[in-house]
């Protein structure tokens, strides 16, 4: 945990070199998720609501996946660029050390300016949240908190599974976008419109459903019974998360060097 | 305006650079992939966003369908950031002392390679994801423009719209020249341009003040208005005037690009290295 920090101090200092650079990207950051939920917000000026759900409840959504994924780029940030790491060799580096290589990966890399879109879906929430009609109870706010924390792990998850499949492609797949942000972008929407077999694989396959559509079922109160089940289907990103990192310690063993 | 002999050096710079991109054929696949998720993801939103619709909205569902695959199918000529880190990277390393030297003017240079670049891109991608969106089933089908005419109309204002999308995108990296590290400045543009292209909701879908605010501005001509020419949105007088609009944007874009890279090659300071 010390040397955790020890990382964070160090990437924030380095990326403060570049000031100017960095508060627009922050500022950037901030407006990226904005002019998304102005889109949506003039979707739904135009069409009125989306399948009995209206704007407030999908900005919750919304809010909660967009914080998420902004957390964990900040943190799992050395993750997605590992495929660097691999084809310069310097992953050897890391493996002689006497500290873990989850750890050591987590912290050659952490992306502050994230910290602007955090900001962002933090406030969209706030405001979703207070004009959406729910009654608060306090197992409620904790789901709430449970989802975004479980989103972040799941997206932390991907973002390390797409990392091990470099031991073996050594080139960083494109392809894996469609996991990370192409997750992002279909769960800022209640996952029911979409067709069934999508609803199937980001239900069970990677569980981005547990993480706002079916909590918040429950946060609104439309469950029809099985209160604590609803409640508690965040956990399924906690489950996610433990078989990346399996996946991962797997890879690990089978690395090899390309030498360079 | 410009000697043929010129010309011939830009549309060489424009070959290589159009044989070196077309070589990334695996990473245009997985685009391609990625884009069809895309494609399909949006048109499942749209079609629910439909299905609860109290009111007429103003672009039918099939257009909006051609109107996504439209773009999934061209988005290297929408993407205000096309990633060319080498450009970037001979201004901060200060190798842009070498490009200096070349003869003929920067400015062409630059713009004829990014001009390849997105040509490129979108050769590989276009036709795959186009031959393959108009056999998809009905509700996720791409349509046949209206008529022969439209389709004529829409290859060129989508080529004019190109090279007004690279006109634009010269700005970006001639702001690198006075902020040095490109991805804040970018960001912002980025962000902007693209919201105002009609990357995030497709432009007819805005409310009216906003799509006043949008005609205001360069952006819509590259993608938007091509697109709905296709789809028969605009019809011919309407396209043709478009198409002069375009005309004139291209002019002005292009002017005042070179001016400004004239002034600030003026004031570069090559960082040794």
């Amino acid at each position: 945990m010390k040397l955790f920090m020890r990382y964070l101090s160090i990437l924030f200092r380095s990326q403060m070199q570049y000031k100017t650079s960095f508060w627009l990207l922050t500022v950037g950051q901030f407006f990226t998720p904005f002019t998304m939920i102005a889109g949506i917000w003039f979707l739904f000026e135009r069409f009125g609501s989306l399948r009995g759900w209206d704007f407030h409840e999908v900005a919750i959504c919304f809010a909660v996946i967009h914080m998420a994924f902004a957390i964990s780029e900040c943190f799992a940030r050395g993750f997605d660029t590992f495929a660097s790491l691999i084809v310069s060799g310097d992953f050897d580096r890391l493996l002689v050390r006497p500290r873990s290589t989850f750890l050591q990966v987590l912290g050659s890399k952490f992306e502050f300016t994230r910290i602007g879109r955090l900001a962002q879906s933090s406030i969209v929430l706030i405001w979703a949240t207070a004009s959406a009609s729910i009654d608060w109870t306090p197992l409620k706010a904790l789901t709430l908190g449970l989802m975004i924390l479980s989103g972040t792990i799941i997206f932390a998850g991907i973002f390390i599974l797409v990392a091990t499949l470099c031991f073996w492609t050594v080139q960083g797949l494109e392809i894996a976008n469609i996991l990370t942000n192409g997750g992002k972008e279909m769960a800022q929407y209640p996952l029911q419109i979409y067709e069934r077999w999508v609803v199937r694989f980001f239900t069970f396959i990677i569980p981005f459903g547990c993480v706002n559509y079916l909590p918040l079922q429950y946060i609104l109160g439309r469950t029809d019974g099985d209160e604590m089940f609803y409640s508690l289907t965040p956990l399924a990103g906690f489950l996610f998360f433990f078989l990346c990192l399996i996946v991962w310690q797997f890879g690990v063993r089978h690395y090899r060097s390309t030498g360079s | 305006m410009r000697p043929p002999r010129n010309l011939k050096r830009y549309l060489s710079v424009f070959r290589i650079r159009l044989a070196y991109s077309l070589q990334y054929r695996t990473a245009a696949l997985a685009g391609i992939a990625t884009q069809f998720f895309w494609g399909f993801l949006l048109i499942m939103v749209y079609s629910a966003f439909y299905s609860s619709s109290t009111s007429q909205p103003p672009m039918s569902l099939p257009q909006l369908v051609t109107y996504i695959w439209l773009q999934q199918a061209f988005l290297a000529f929408i993407m205000l950031w096309f990633r060319d880190e080498e450009l970037f990277g001979l201004i901060t390393t200060g190798n842009i002392a070498y490009e200096l030297c070349r003869p003929g003017e920067l400015y062409g240079f630059w713009y004829a390679k990014l001009l390849a670049q997105r040509i490129a891109s979108a050769l590989l991608k276009c036709l795959p994801i186009m031959g393959t969106a108009f056999f998809l089933p009905k509700s996720y089908q791409m349509m046949l423009p209206p008529d022969v005419l439209s389709a004529g109309l829409f290859i060129i204002s989508l080529l004019l719209g190109l090279l007004v999308l690279v006109g634009i995108s010269m700005f970006i990296y001639i702001s690198v020249f006075y902020t040095m590290s490109p991805y804040g400045s970018l960001l912002l543009f980025n962000v902007i341009g693209e919201f105002l292209a009609g990357m995030i909701i497709p432009v007819p879908l805005m409310p009216d003040w906003l799509q006043d605010i949008v005609y205001l501005f360069p952006f819509s001509w590259t993608a938007d208005f091509p697109f709905r020419v296709y789809s028969g949105h605009f019809h011919h007088t309407e396209a043709a005037v478009g198409i002069m609009l375009q005309l004139i944007w291209l002019t002005v874009l292009v002017t005042l690009g070179r001016l400004a890279m004239k002034q600030a090659l003026r004031r570069v300071v090559i960082q040794g290295g």
